[in-house]
């Protein structure tokens, strides 16, 4: 079946199975690879991306649920020479080990700073609950979302 | 080698073999090539330092072109841990050129020298002092090639940090003139000087690590992101965990599936190879439809660790001392376990395999690409010389994951597709089910103080499997086991002292009087076992600084005051007083029932990194959970490559290591693993993690490089069952420290 | 004028409670261990941490907010605090509250403190429960106020709920059954009052007596019948249910999901006989429980499912089948299989849809069962398509009407985004 996909502002026809996780189109058929396969059940966030706004399992979220819904990936919010606020933040803490938890971290942080920019310790602690990192990152990645969440809304840009 | 040292109480009858390791491991332990075993490269120039002992051939590592542009490389591998950034410092430094000259390749036995595994905090320590040495030769040789065209003595020359040799008369010439006139296949000199860290330009600097911006934008950071023209995709379909064996898969079924291109079967191996990733998956469940048996050996049972205490074990004594008989005032006992951990890689692991032209080419992400190549190759029955392994990152495996096994399936399933590039990765639940596990392990201690709190009788024991079962040679895969005609199981050994792996960090650092310190050696395992990070020193130094800690109360001491009477090494009293010290120790809150504080202290395998952690925790007296409030560590790596690299794989270090001891566990039923996803097997969530963990790098300038990777693993634990002493008044031994094990010793109406 | 005024103090008389005098706050010494330790279990069978305790607060010193249709009701500390705990209550104030619904200063209590069952518990259980919360570590934790619509704030109206719905006295010994179940009557009926949730509550917020265990509602969650209607593909047994209230899942049932976690938790550290007990008795309420068998083959019917719901296949396929299809992980673990899932064969799909929206935490210890929350990636037309999928093809029921309308209020109230 074909499907019509927005993609980090680019529409895309794809060819796939309708019930194709998200990440495997993503990856598969648009060659991107800031979703990455951790546990195809939902229970680590390396796959998380933003459906409509919204941080989502993309490993759990098939083709045929997405339709008009916007999806953005790590790519979408900018490339080595064009980080974004949150991306920088995560450069600039070095907030990464072999990083392969990270632009599900990101993409989990990012929705909840589009959401609420000014978020208490708490609610990012209790906001990033659903992503596993096992390097022991998670003081750096804390650091970082702080750090765009601590700078007014276009500061940074 | 000395004759055995026999113990007169003959602790072991009928048949146990009692070794002493001292004299080979004296050698055996300044090897180079990780360490940790595998079939490492041989010294032909012990004179040299680091990996420069088994290659000493300067082009080997550095080769400059006409332009000034550098190429180097590095048999050491990128897992996650910034190793790529901070050797490419060391070197940079060393040459005194700009990072950004250099290109730098690394861990691929087509192209790099082989340094074994990249593991055992080892690194810097062989990698790092082989780049060090070898830019250190290199640009000697570059200004007395520029000495030479110039005609001025070479003490009127120096580099200048942008790539050229400059005069005193103003003069320049470029790296790229220089070596024009060198050839650089010339065996390193041992004195080549270094540069003094005065003068560092890149060491010692946070500089950014190279790998970082790919892994935030979405870059081809990883195996997983290869994609080779053609390639195909495949799964391997599998019992719910090793041990089992499918009774039926549904092949023909498999077959059917939309994209299946080929069904692999090698005996009980079975493969599904599809057009696209999520046809293999659907097709892998299909076939994965059926019964199972288990066929592997008996799971550990309800005896859980302390199963190894009842199975065969071979006794190695680790440390024996006399002092002649001391008093004893007071006495403490325990036994101590750790359970069987996952590596628990957040990425399954995955392998790009490609057979072209007869050359079998995979790129991996396992820490010993270099055993791979040959082992594989036996594997395969190509010759080692066709099989290419290069080493590409994928998510940290923290020791012998699954990544060795899945590039060995890789390459099996590629010499059935010619010319077509496969990419094989491992389900979630294949990765919990199939990897090597880190070992179960137990410990006995029965030490004493006398009259002056001086430890006066050190009685240790401990038993584990042999966390060293990586590949040198095709049996040590599990699908060997699988394939007709099979390989047999590699036999377990356990690796020497001083580095050891069952009995890492047995032997004290500390001064103690009367020590007897055992490792049994279990070669039996109930549960497939190879290297965790930090191996057999999690449980040992959680072990003795436990004993610590009690002896000390015992006696009346403060902690910190206790180890350091009992401690001469200077920069161990170092990291220990200023961990200690940032902590506020002197000032810090006494348990209370409810909160509480911890230290400990340890140098990884007695000649690696020193650490010391300080921690404090609040316990929830009516559900035992633990609140871990603030940690500061301290640590001495030596002369520091990247401090910020350091800090970054101390804290992780920290966060794993809380993860370990509060609540990782590979739980298991008579047939299999049943820790099979992350409900399973939970691990530290961002609800949990510290409110804060600062880490102080003492600095020793120009002191050798010693890897931080694996330094707080055992500190933190230890730490951490210390604090959970000092705040709710009980001694918990055995790991996990779950909040129902800290409810159930603090008691229901505590 | 008069007259209206005389009926007003009249009733408020009525309903008037003195104030029970504050004492010193007991030495903790005062209580033997082994009453202490007693009092222990019993507050774990009495799930009292489970609402006197906060998300990330200290146990017992209340604040949890409980959301009831009446509006919020937060819970109060019950650590001995003299200032803002329970400290400065007598015995005697402390088994009013449990027993009456008062409070040790004379108001009137909400039902939400469940004194409607607790009232069964016996003086001697009670004195252990007070000892054990007597010396407990005080925590200073003032409660936030209540937030409920008007007229309810005012606590008088509360002797008149009591009137109508509160009756004392003990639980009836069945002498035609064992002392197991007994036991189990007296904890279900008492302490655990389990008819809390798993009984439907009227206008009033009162159990409905004569349906008592016919199904009710707890936090968005249908707690299902514990009666005779009990909807379980396969029967439960005494053994399938201690492991069910043990551990949190039955091999032939399903996960414990929503409020029914926190219970579980409770009952896995409480000693075996009396969760034994528990089983007991709710096996032999739901004895009768028709056509069930205990090896009932699960049902399953593809081809039907997916003729019927062909969306809600694709999305079963990519969303749902990795861990509930053949030859799913969870499937080779001895994991239940859909087939077997009380949400599923339940009348209404008030869980199967919390389940999907709000995911499944481990109840034990954070390990167990774990699904994840598809209230962001899934559309209330979705997760009704998946719905009306998963019903066709793992049970023999007839379909859940309104299933997309229900989503969507069980989203809006659950404030799910």
């Amino acid at each position: 079946m074909t499907f019509e996909l927005t993609v980090n502002d680019k529409t895309h026809i794809v060819d796939a199975e309708a019930e194709t996780p998200l990440l495997y189109v993503l990856r598969g058929e648009l060659g991107l690879n800031g979703p990455k396969y951790g546990c195809g059940l939902g229970q680590c966030g390396a796959c998380t991306v933003q459906l409509g706004g919204k941080a989502v399992y993309s490993c759990l979220t098939p083709l045929i649920t997405v339709g008009e819904r916007e999806v953005r990936t790590v790519e979408g919010l900018g490339g080595v020479d064009s980080m974004n606020p949150l991306q920088q933040a995560f450069a600039d803490e070095q907030a990464a080990q072999c990083g392969y938890c990270i632009a599900g971290m990101i993409m989990r942080a990012q929705a909840l700073l589009d959401e609420n920019p000014h978020p208490t310790e708490a609610e990012i602690r209790s906001h990033m609950q659903p992503n596993l990192c096992r390097c022991g990152t998670h003081m750096r990645i804390l650091r970082a979302i702080r750090r765009v969440a601590a700078v007014p809304a276009g500061a940074a840009a | 080698m000395n004759a055995p040292v026999l113990d007169r109480r003959k602790v072991l009858s009928g048949g146990a073999l009692v070794v002493a390791f001292a004299m080979t491991s004296r050698l055996l332990g300044d090897a180079v090539g990780g360490g940790e075993g595998g079939a490492g490269p041989k010294v032909v120039r012990p004179d040299l330092e680091g990996s420069l002992k088994t290659d000493p051939w300067l082009d080997a590592w550095i080769r400059i072109d006409a332009e000034g542009q550098a190429t180097v490389c590095s048999g050491k591998a990128e897992l996650g841990q910034g190793i790529r950034t901070a050797l490419l410092q060391v070197v940079a430094e060393e040459l005194d050129m700009p990072p950004a000259a250099i290109t730098f390749i690394t861990a691929d036995t087509g192209r790099t020298p082989d340094e074994g595994l990249t593991a055992g905090s080892h690194s810097m320590q062989d990698s790092g002092t082989a780049l060090a040495n070898a830019g250190a030769n290199v640009r000697m040789l570059l200004i007395g090639a520029a000495a030479k065209r110039l005609g001025i003595p070479v003490r009127e020359l120096d580099t200048t940090g942008d790539g050229h040799i400059a005069a005193r008369d103003g003069r320049r010439v470029s790296y790229g003139e220089a070596a024009r006139a060198l050839s650089l296949h010339v065996e390193a000199v041992a004195d080549a000087p270094r540069r003094s860290p005065q003068s560092y330009r890149t060491m010692n600097r946070d500089f950014r690590r190279v790998d970082i911006p790919a892994k935030l934008t979405g870059g081809e950071a990883y195996v997983q992101d290869m994609r080779l023209p053609g390639m195909v995709h495949a799964r391997v379909v599998r019992g719910p965990s090793y041990g089992t064996r499918l009774t039926a898969p549904d092949i023909a079924a498999a077959r059917k599936m939309p994209g299946v291109l080929r069904i692999i079967q090698n005996g009980q191996f079975l493969a599904i190879v599809a057009r696209k990733e999520w046809q293999a998956i659907q097709a892998m469940r299909v076939a994965q439809t059926s019964d199972y048996v288990k066929t592997g050996p008996d799971l550990p049972g309800e005896q859980g660790p302390r199963r190894l205490q009842s199975l065969a074990s071979r006794e190695i004594i680790v440390e024996q001392s006399d002092d002649g008989p001391k008093a004893s005032t007071r006495t403490f006992k325990g036994s101590f376990s750790r359970p069987w951990y996952s590596h628990g890689s957040i990425g399954p692991s995955c392998a790009v395999a490609h057979l072209h032209g007869g050359e079998l080419t995979i790129w991996s992400h396992s820490q010993g690409v270099f055993d791979m190549h040959r082992a594989t190759a036996e594997l395969v029955g190509l010759a080692p010389d066709k099989v290419r392994v290069i080493h590409t990152p994928s998510a940290g495996c923290y020791g012998h994951n699954g990544a060795d096994d899945a590039t060995a399936e890789a390459g099996l399933i590629a010499m059935q597709l010619p010319g077509v590039p496969v990419r094989l990765q491992w389900m979630r639940e294949q990765e919990f089910g199939w990897e090597p596990c880190g070992c179960g392990m137990v410990t006995q201690i029965e030490a004493s103080i006398g009259p002056d709190n001086k430890i006066a009788h050190w009685k240790y024991e401990v038993w584990s499997n042999s966390h060293n079962n990586r590949a040198v040679g095709a049996g040590g895969y599990a699908v060997a086991q699988e394939i007709v005609p099979g390989f047999p199981m590699q036999v377990p050994a356990p690796i020497p002292m001083p580095e050891g792996d069952g009995d890492r960090n047995a032997n004290p650092l500390y001064v103690f009087n009367n020590m007897d310190i055992r490792y049994h050696f279990v070669p039996e395992m109930p549960m497939r076992v190879s290297a965790l990070r930090s191996l057999g020193a999690h449980l040992n130094i959680f072990t003795m600084e436990a004993a610590l800690d009690e002896l000390a109360k015992a006696g009346g001491v403060d902690p910190l005051a206790f180890r350091l009477a009992h401690m001469q090494d200077e920069r161990a009293r170092a990291v220990m007083l200023r961990a200690t010290d940032a902590f506020g120790w002197s000032k810090r809150l006494r348990g209370d029932g409810r909160r509480g504080c911890g230290m400990a202290f340890a140098r990884y395998k007695n000649r690696g990194a020193y650490c010391a952690i300080a921690l404090e925790i609040e316990i929830e007296r009516e559900t035992g959970a633990i609140t871990i409030h603030r940690v500061n560590a301290a640590v001495d790596a030596g002369q520091p490559a990247n401090p910020n690299g350091i800090r970054n794989q101390i804290e992780g270090g920290i966060i794993q290591s809380l993860s370990w001891a509060i609540h990782e566990d590979m739980t298991y039923d008579t047939s299999k693993r049943t820790g099979f996803d992350w409900g399973t097997y939970p691990i530290l969530r961002f609800d949990q993690v510290p409110g804060s963990i600062d880490v102080d790098i003492v600095e020793s300038a120009g002191l050798p490089f010693l890897g931080a990777g694996e330094a707080a693993q055992g500190p933190t634990s230890a730490a951490l069952a210390n604090a959970i002493a000092d705040a709710a008044g009980v001694r918990l031994c055995d790991m996990p420290l779950t909040p129902a094990k800290v409810k159930a010793a603090i008691g229901n109406a505590g | 004028m008069l007259a209206a005024m005389a009926a007003g103090v009249l009733a408020l008389g009525l309903t008037w409670r003195p104030t029970i005098s504050a004492i010193d706050r007991p030495q903790a010494g005062s209580f033997p261990a082994a009453q202490v330790n007693q009092g222990a279990i019993l507050a774990k069978l009495g799930d009292c941490a489970v609402c006197h305790t906060a998300t990330g607060g200290r146990a017992l010193a209340g604040g949890r907010p409980l959301a009831t249709p009446f509006g919020t009701l937060f819970a109060s500390n019950i650590t001995p605090d003299a200032e803002t705990g329970i400290g400065n209550w007598s015995y005697e104030a402390f088994r009013r509250a449990m027993r009456d619904g008062v409070s040790r200063t004379g108001s009137h209590l909400y039902p939400a403190l469940p004194y409607d069952h607790y009232t069964h518990v016996t003086e001697g259980d009670l004195q252990a429960i007070y000892a054990y919360l007597m010396t407990r570590r005080p925590v200073h934790a003032p409660k936030p106020d209540n937030k409920l619509i008007f007229p309810l704030g005012f606590r008088p109206l509360l002797a008149g709920w009591k009137f109508l719905y509160l009756r004392h006295g003990d639980v009836p010994y069945d002498s035609g059954q064992s002392a197991r179940y007994n036991r189990g009557a007296y904890l279900a009926e008492g302490l655990g009052h389990c008819g809390g949730c798993h009984t439907p509550r009227n206008l009033m917020g009162a159990e409905v007596a004569s349906k008592a265990y016919a199904g009710g509602i707890a936090e968005g969650w249908r707690a299902p019948p514990l009666n005779a209607e009990n909807p379980a593909a396969r029967k439960w047994t005494a053994d399938s249910l201690y492991t069910f209230l043990r551990t949190g899942v039955s091999p032939d049932h399903s996960a414990a999901g929503g409020p029914m976690g926190p219970v579980v938790e409770s009952l896995s550290s409480v000693p075996e006989e009396e969760v034994r007990a528990l089983s007991v008795y709710f096996a032999a309420k739901m004895g009768k429980a028709a056509p069930a068998k205990a090896e009932a083959e699960p049902v399953d019917r593809p081809a039907e499912a997916v003729a019927a719901f062909p969306e809600g296949a694709r999305i079963f396929a990519g969303a749902c089948a990795g861990c509930h299809g053949p030859g799913a992980p969870m499937m080779s673990q001895g994991r239940p299989a859909l087939g077997l899932s009380t949400d599923l064969t339940d009348s209404e799909p008030t869980s199967a849809i919390q389940a999907v929206l709000q995911g499944i935490e481990p109840p034990v210890e954070g390990r167990g069962p774990k699904m994840p929350a598809f209230a962001p990636s899934l559309t209330d037309g979705q997760v009704a398509a998946v719905l009306g999928y998963v019903r066709t093809r793992y049970t023999h029921k007839p379909a859940w009407n309104h299933l997309e309308h229900d989503v969507r209020q069980a989203r809006k109230e659950g404030g799910q985004p």
